[in-house]
């Protein structure tokens, strides 16, 4: 029996069509994939993320055991600040990716992906048991009292403000929600209870995740829908959401992110704060830093008229296997074939001439620089 | 609510078949490229090709997946649409006109008696 989300019914009701996504129900989409995918870069989209895991981890103690078992320095965390950050294990394998926020001086809320909710919460809880000061430490798995959702795209601070009023209670004291900025998260009123609202998302678009009780966020989806929809907003299965995340190269664990493979390897270094004292995972990641990466996280696009890439394609260079696809699809935005996936890191540079299997067939492409999508205004990753 | 025009045969795998004497034109359902939706590449199979009824033979790619289409009856492809290569989306929006596939001289002409009426065609997508 796969799990349903509150906003299940809000689902059927929009004629969803539904997929089996890490043991949820969730929407694939609504209309079409390419009509989602283009209302998030012009206009607005809502997703339903609820699935996603929400781990609480609080105390003393709580800063300190939390930059021992993630990459990033949550030092740089103040009360309403968050990061993108990694849990590793001892040999600089990803576990998971996330994000953490410092909700006030001694609690902390990690959002991490469905698939590992369980796994992070065991993980963790092994690693708190090790924690000289696990007295001071605690850790709770509080993914079944959230809801959340996603609304993503440039017109989005349009709608906001109306469909979450008032100044923040908590976190980061914004004045309203368009106050917030990259990474903040703020305590606000809802008619139907609190809810936390943070300017992130999975989609290279600014926008907002908002996290709160099942009544709450039914509540937040519907008025999001009615404020939203004159302006262009549709609602967007997860058939978008990859592929607007795939556009601006964002990995999914599963596909770029797994126990084999290091941040460094992924591209993700920017993350891995080596310099701020031991961490698990910290001497493999500082020797691999030293002796260099054996594969390398790229991202291409097709250079002449082919099926789009999928994932475990291989890439190849001069005829020879070198490396296989994580990521592929066909990028509504650039109507061409695009792609991410590990190659030795000789062949990494942009520019690099590669191809890729398709049926039996080897098809042309080239690497590209990250994102395969600039979005305007936005820092570039890896 | 899908078309399913009364003049096609059809097959379990959402395929349709307008018969033209010794020949038949094979193309994908209204229901499938809806099922399918945003489809962004068509590959065909070689002209000469001789096919089996219930070969893969061609593949039909939406921006979410690959599907296999299958010959629905037996013979050679003599014809394929050159179209589809630059506007691929013609199956969505025309699936029973500019958007067929391919067209196959009949070597085994009986099967087309096992083929899905539009009646049983209409059953079978439950509509």
């Amino acid at each position: 029996m796969l799990k349903r989300t509150a906003l299940f019914a809000a689902h059927q009701k929009l004629g969803a069509r539904l997929i089996d996504f890490g043991g949820w129900e969730m929407p694939l989409q609504y209309t079409s994939i390419v009509e989602e995918h283009l209302a998030v870069r012009n206009a607005a989209g809502l997703f339903d993320i609820s699935h996603m895991g929400e781990i609480t981890v609080s105390g003393a103690a709580a800063e300190a055991f939390l930059n021992r078992v993630l990459t990033n320095d949550i030092r740089q965390l103040t009360p309403g600040l968050g990061q993108y950050t990694l849990m590793c294990n001892p040999r600089g394998g990803v576990l998971d990716d996330l994000y953490v926020y410092r909700l006030s001086d001694e609690v902390y809320l990690l959002v991490v992906n469905a698939s590992r909710t369980a796994a992070d919460v065991a993980w963790l809880q092994s690693q708190r048991e090790t924690f000289p000061r696990r007295d001071e430490v605690s850790l709770t798995d509080a993914s079944h009292n959230y809801s959340a959702v996603a609304v993503q795209g440039p017109r989005v601070k349009e709608f906001i403000n109306a469909v979450i009023p008032g100044a923040a209670i908590s976190a980061r004291r914004a004045n309203a929600v368009s106050d917030l900025k990259k990474n903040e998260i703020g305590g606000f009123r809802s008619e139907h209870g609190g809810v936390l609202v943070a300017r992130t998302g999975y989609t290279g678009e600014d926008g907002f995740e908002i996290i709160g009780s099942d009544e709450a966020l039914r509540h937040v989806w519907d008025r999001i829908l009615e404020l939203g929809t004159p302006r262009g907003l549709k609602p967007c299965g997860l058939g978008a959401r990859d592929t607007l995340r795939t556009e601006v190269c964002y990995p999914l664990y599963g596909q770029e992110l797994d126990e084999q493979t290091t941040p460094l390897e992924a591209g993700l270094g920017f993350f891995v704060a080596l310099g701020k004292g031991d961490f698990v995972g910290r001497n493999a990641l500082v020797d691999q830093k030293t002796g260099g990466v054996k594969k390398k996280l790229i991202a291409f696009k097709m250079t002449g008229k082919s099926a789009p890439p999928r994932p475990h394609y291989a890439i190849c260079s001069g005829g020879q296997k070198v490396g296989q696809v994580t990521s592929g699809t066909q990028s509504p935005c650039l109507g061409v074939g695009i792609g991410m996936g590990y190659v030795p890191p000789e062949l990494a540079r942009p520019n690099t001439e590669i191809e890729i299997e398709i049926r039996g067939k080897n098809f042309p492409a080239v690497v590209v620089p990250k994102p395969i999508y600039p979005v305007a205004g936005r820092r570039r990753m890896g | 609510m899908s078309n399913v025009p009364s003049d096609l045969k059809y097959t379990k795998s959402h395929e349709w078949v307008r018969v033209n004497g010794a020949t038949a034109t094979v193309g994908i359902t209204d229901h499938a490229q809806r099922e399918l939706t945003d489809i962004v590449f068509v590959e065909l199979p070689e002209i000469g090709r001789q096919v089996k009824a219930g070969d893969g033979c061609a593949v039909v790619e939406s921006v979410k997946t690959a599907s296999d289409i299958y010959a629905p009856v037996s013979g050679e492809i003599f014809e394929t649409n050159k179209m589809l290569a630059d506007d691929p989306a013609l199956v969505n929006r025309e699936p029973y006109g500019s958007g067929w596939f391919f067209k196959i001289r009949l070597s085994q002409p009986d099967e087309l008696d096992r083929l899905l009426t539009p009646e049983q065609y209409q059953a079978q997508i439950g509509e």
